[in-house]
């Protein structure tokens, strides 16, 4: 979540939702909260009972609208223009957190001469270079800071300048940054982000979104309202804020906002990201991500990392907390390489895997159909339903030799060969497709020890209740057991490749007949140990460079701590305060509120006594509150570096934000976005308007896949798809259905695909409540139900009326209850910061009745001709050689 | 011997998440009631039977919400957990010929399924179309309250899941406080549609009150609640009056045709 990382340090909820029941306004925006998060809204709902009001903002009203105090309904794709009009009308009426905002952002810092914002570009800063769809971020630096200035807080982005990329420098020297602290400066971060919002006008918004300009004043001054040193508002967010094509700057475009108004750190605060599994979470801190190692440590590249030294080089941060670096990536290889890793080989830094590219999930399905790859395991996960372009996720499978699948039953990304719809309409023949397929049924978690990382970055410990019945076993014996399996295949070998297998500790203790792997020996190499008498340790404070410790996720350590899982805790609320510390626990250091050192003052006193929290105890010389503070301990608020200080003695008494390299929260983002500084209102990949701010339509840095089997629309306008579609869950399944369309007491209440769509568009369509009707796009069509509904608005955009259809993905051609899956309509297409998908709106067309061909263009169906010319999405042309390169099979991406 | 136990569904709070109709299949391992697309909002199980025994409605109306700023118009989404009201006086419980049908000491009503013979009786008596046939085995099945959770001092099924409170299980007497503070913060929230149905005799004379009563922001059949609710034997006596009055009539009659008919003959 680079949104949140690089504004803040770190990238998860910088709260927990018990904190909501504190707030005095709640926004709630790219996300249906009560729907999604059915339980975590109990705590929206103690706080409206206490008398806060809560704000829902999107394209449809949902179960979460049906309870909000105000509803505002906007286009879909639209919320960067919205949210920029709220940092518009926070800035024009001065009512941002004056204090907060100068003390701990970075808006007093001035920014590089040459600098040039969207304003006199026509939508792209300085520094874009076309032929590569990148930005060269030297000019969005600070002043007199020498090189780059590290995203420090967050290394998702690895081969940009400053974040791990390449050699470059990033022992970069703060001090001579140059500040100024009444804000006037033209050039600091403050009057820039003012300049680059000024055209962000109700007006504006009232006609990008389609909203209400009244009832977008509203919810402004609603917010403003409760925003201040008595007061705090908080926002929650979900994917409907993530899967667009500059979907990171949704969210930066949100963490800006709350800088501004002082929300972050502060009890009743806050954004939460709600994730939409039960570990999403824990799958970036322990990442299922390719471009990440544990604890957000970024993976080295096979050109540019040469060794550990350059590595960390690269990586560390001169200043702020990711000064500890070496530390945290030592301990690393320790914990997976053990007695081999010695300082003499450089910790068998050599033997991790290096990047040679994106190797994102859509571009390895992309390689996939290119023949590029020959095996693919799939746990946890329905690729043929819930990844975009359905057809072609499926024709990747058909190009493999061998496919795993493990999950509860067979669901369609194990069955693609027998029942996928091309196969069912006769494009494709079963008897033609090679693919081998191994199907691994899984236990539920009922059926194993383990924890699960939630929204809240809380780890919460599973005790295995039953046996896992038949065959069935947990992801952890599958992967412990094929490790051990290839280790015996491999054993004797003296082969360099094989080294790193070899290499590796796999020793966990085993129990039961079926030799299970013990979970919490897994968990207490994560929360680190002293090598050399095997002791845990405390927590990451305790990790060393030189070998002596070993820890397997560095953000966990601690969740081990005198020996007790910390995670199992589970002590009744009634018996502990209301921030429940001992209950499960929460990373880094269990600490439940991030940042909350700016819950208090300059001078470390509480803002207010109804916003108390975290607070500097002058007597006892340390912080103290409810939680755990989040701030070296004993450092006192008016400590300011000496000349000459490095590393943590850099972090001054008034940075509450430890990760960033100048330990304040970013208003402006000199690095870590690859699109841009400041968020700036583009229109999706596929659009019914031109984008009404600048000429750029599109994310300039948008990741496409230009090919045969991922055709895309025209940018906007598109006559043969003139509806605007947003793809969603609904409360009753479970995204792609593998948990809940094989169980009958959900099945029924949720037994068939549907779309959702207006009376006015139902009547232009001659559709009935109830009826059939057909939804195609370029990649392939779908028959559904036709749900008939006020809650779906057309909206006027531009002068013109502009129809949505809201569309669930949860069905699918297997399982109690089938139905056709929304991915066969969805492109390939996106946000190049976290290789996110657009799926949250794109163009089709709608027709009554049963009218699908079950044809797919990734299974070489064509689409109909376009009539009228191609619109472009960029300012500057891409060149003749690289238009011929996207139409190469394996795309640019 | 329990206290008196009931429900109260607190409308304004449900966010329509289903969580109590399967926890309540789940706790009582109901059967699904079939696959259907119903068109009606996002209500698939269409009404309470006899093996839905939690069932959530969806209204949507063209009505704002009050307290609510919208732009969506004249249009508000009413949400609300259906449950088997457990009458003080049970119309199904009168009219079971067999004795399945029992008020527990909870002051609830429960179907002992070993003794219902099937004979349906209680599903046309019941004002509500609460209780219901199951299709395979004939018996009458309902809501039990919880019988065998609640003796054990746990919570019924449905009350324990729900997420926000919107069905709360108790003490009568304390929900009955509970359901008036919270009408009387509402209203003073600008919330002046709010009201309790079926709360107690008064309230509600033709069911005695409801053991699960609810708070409403519309009229009953906006809910698909009867607005009045009679029980059956609640007209009994008028019933036997008119019976007997005709009797009487009836006996006038013949004993009139006796006594004139003669005279007339003569």
């Amino acid at each position: 979540m680079p949104g949140l990382g690089i504004t803040f340090g770190r990238g998860g909820a910088t709260t927990f939702q018990q904190d909501l029941q504190h707030s005095d306004c709640i926004l709630i925006q790219g996300s249906n909260m009560a729907e999604c998060h059915p339980v975590g809204f109990q705590w929206v709902m103690e706080a409206k009972a206490r008398g806060a009001k809560v704000i829902h903002v999107d394209p449809r009203y949902t179960r979460t609208s049906a309870v909000a105090d105000l509803y505002a309904p906007i286009r879909v794709g639209t919320d960067i223009a919205f949210l920029g009009g709220l940092i518009h009308y926070v800035l024009e009426h001065e009512r941002y957190f004056r204090d907060y905002v100068v003390q701990y952002t970075n808006a007093a810092t001035l920014i590089r001469e040459d600098f040039v914002d969207t304003e006199d570009l026509e939508g792209l800063f300085s520094g874009f270079q076309a032929k590569h769809h990148r930005y060269d971020i030297h000019t969005w630096q600070y002043e007199g800071v020498p090189g780059v200035v590290p995203a420090a807080g967050h290394k998702e982005l690895t081969d940009e300048p400053g974040a791990g990329g390449g050699g470059h420098e990033s022992q970069v020297d703060l001090r001579n940054e140059h500040r100024d602290e009444t804000l006037q400066h033209p050039r600091c971060a403050f009057q820039l982000l003012k300049r680059h919002f000024s055209r962000y006008t109700p007006k504006v918004v009232s006609q990008v979104c389609g909203v209400d300009e009244a009832l977008f004043l509203q919810v402004a001054e609603t917010l403003c309202a409760n925003s201040n040193p008595e007061r705090t508002s908080a926002f929650c967010y979900a994917v409907g804020w993530t899967q667009h094509s500059v979907g990171v700057q949704y969210i930066r475009t949100a963490a800006i906002l709350q800088l501004l108004l002082g929300n972050i750190g502060r009890p009743g605060g806050g954004i939460l990201a709600l994730r939409g599994h039960a570990s999403i979470q824990g799958s970036t801190d322990i990442p299922t991500l390719y471009n990440l190692l544990p604890g957000y440590l970024p993976m080295p590249h096979a050109e540019a990392t040469v060794g550990l030294e350059h590595y960390i080089r690269d990586n560390k941060s001169g200043s702020g907390w990711w000064s500890e670096f070496p530390k945290y990536a030592v301990s690393l290889l320790k914990a997976w390489f053990g007695d081999k890793a010695t300082k003499d080989n450089d910790y068998l830094f050599s033997h991790l895997p290096r990047l040679t590219g994106n190797h994102s999930h859509m571009q390895t399905v992309a390689d996939m159909a290119d023949g590029k790859l020959q095996g693919y395991f799939v746990m946890g996960e329905n690729p043929a339903v819930g990844s975009m372009n359905g057809a072609l996720q499926r024709k990747g499978l058909r190009h493999l030799d061998w496919l795993v699948v493990r999950d509860f039953t067979l669901i369609e990304t194990a069955e693609f060969w027998r029942t996928a719809p091309e196969v069912q309409s006769g494009q494709v023949r079963p008897e033609d497709i090679p693919t081998e397929v191994f199907f691994f049924p899984a236990a539920a978690h009922t059926e194993k020890d383990g924890s699960f990382t939630n929204t809240q970055r809380l780890l919460q410990w599973h005790h295995k209740a039953v046996e896992p019945a038949g065959d069935t076993r947990s992801e952890l014996h599958f992967a412990w057991h094929l490790g051990r399996k290839l280790r015996r295949l491999y054993a004797g070998s003296s082969d360099a490749k094989d080294a790193p297998l070899l290499d590796l500790t796999w020793d966990y203790p085993t129990h039961g007949p079926h030799a299970e792997p013990s979970a919490e020996a897994v968990l207490k190499e994560i929360n680190g140990y002293t090598v050399a008498d095997g002791k845990l340790v405390d927590g990451f404070t305790a990790l060393k460079d030189d070998g002596s410790t070993a820890c397997g996720c560095w953000i966990y350590s601690g969740c081990y701590k005198d020996g007790v899982n910390q995670a199992a805790r589970r002590k009744p609320a009634q018996q502990q305060t209301w921030v429940a510390p001992e209950w499960g626990w929460a990373w880094p250091a269990n600490r439940r509120m991030l940042y909350n050192r700016a819950s208090a003052d300059v001078d470390g006193k509480p803002w207010s006594e109804r916003k108390r929290y975290v607070w500097w105890d002058a007597g006892e010389k340390k912080w103290t509150g409810e939680d755990v503070p989040d701030f070296i301990a004993d450092r006192p608020p008016e400590y300011r570096p000496p000349e000459g200080a490095t590393g943590l003695a850099t972090l001054a008494g008034n940075d509450p934000f430890l990760l960033q390299a100048d330990g304040k929260g970013w208003l402006f983002a000199p690095s870590g976005m690859l699109d841009g500084p400041l968020p700036t209102h583009y229109e999706p990949m596929e659009s019914v308007v031109s984008n009404p701010l600048y000429a750029q339509q599109c994310n300039p840095t948008r990741e496409e896949w230009r090919r045969k089997d991922n055709p895309y629309h025209r940018a906007w306008g598109d006559p043969r798809y003139p509806y605007l579609v947003t793809t969603y869950r609904l409360t009753e399944h479970h995204t792609a259905g593998g948990m809940s369309r094989w169980l009958s007491w959900l099945s029924e209440l949720q037994p068939e695909m549907f779309c959702e769509i207006s009376p006015e568009l139902a009547r232009e369509k001659g559709l009935k409540n109830g009826d059939w009707c057909t939804l195609a796009t370029a990649r392939g069509d779908l028959e559904c139900r036709a749900l008939v509904t006020e809650r779906i608005r057309p909206l006027k955009v531009k002068g013109r009326q502009v129809h949505q259809i809201g569309l669930p993905y949860h069905w699918g051609v297997t399982g109690r209850v089938r139905g056709e899956g929304a991915n066969e309509l969805t492109a390939f297409v996106a946000d190049q910061n976290v290789d996110i998908q657009e799926s949250k709106v794109f163009t089709a067309d709608l027709r009554a009745g049963r009218m699908r061909s079950g044809e797919r263009a990734a299974a070489g169906a064509a689409p109909p001709p376009l009539t009228e010319p191609e619109v472009p999405r960029d300012v500057t042309p891409p060149q003749d050689t690289d238009h011929s390169e996207a139409q190469e099979p394996e795309g640019k991406g | 011997m329990g206290s008196r136990k009931g429900f109260f569904t607190d409308t304004t709070l449900c966010i329509g998440c289903k969580a109590c109709e399967v926890a309540c299949k789940q706790w009582n391992q109901l059967p699904d009631d079939g696959f259907h697309f119903t068109g009606m909002s996002y209500d698939q199980t269409a009404h309470l039977g006899a093996s839905t025994w939690r069932h959530v409605a969806f209204v949507e109306r063209p009505v704002p919400l009050q307290g609510q700023t919208s732009g969506a118009g004249d249009f508000s989404w009413l949400m609300m957990s259906d449950v088997c009201k457990h009458c003080q006086r049970a119309a199904c419980l009168e009219a079971c010929p067999t004795g399945a049908i029992v008020r527990t000491e909870f002051d609830t009503v429960y179907v002992q399924p070993d003794v219902c013979n099937g004979c349906g009786y209680c599903v046309s008596a019941c004002p509500f179309g609460v209780i219901d046939r199951r299709e395979d085995d004939g018996r009458a099945w309902k809501c039990t309250l919880c019988y065998d959770r609640i003796g054990d001092d746990q919570t019924p099924a449905c009350a324990k899941a729900c997420p926000t409170a919107s069905i709360q299980y108790g003490d009568l007497d304390e929900l009955h406080a509970r359901a008036e503070s919270r009408v009387r913060t509402l209203h003073q929230q600008g919330v002046t549609d709010a009201y309790l149905y079926g709360k107690d005799a008064e309230n509600q004379p033709g069911t005695g009150g409801l053991n699960a009563f609810f708070l409403l922001l519309d009229k009953p059949e906006v809910y698909n609640l009867p607005p009045d609710p009679v029980v059956p034997t609640k007209k009994a006596l008028r019933s036997w009056a008119s019976v007997a009055m005709g009797a009487v009539g009836m006996v006038a009659v013949a004993m009139g045709a006796v006594a004139f008919g003669r005279e007339g003959r003569g």
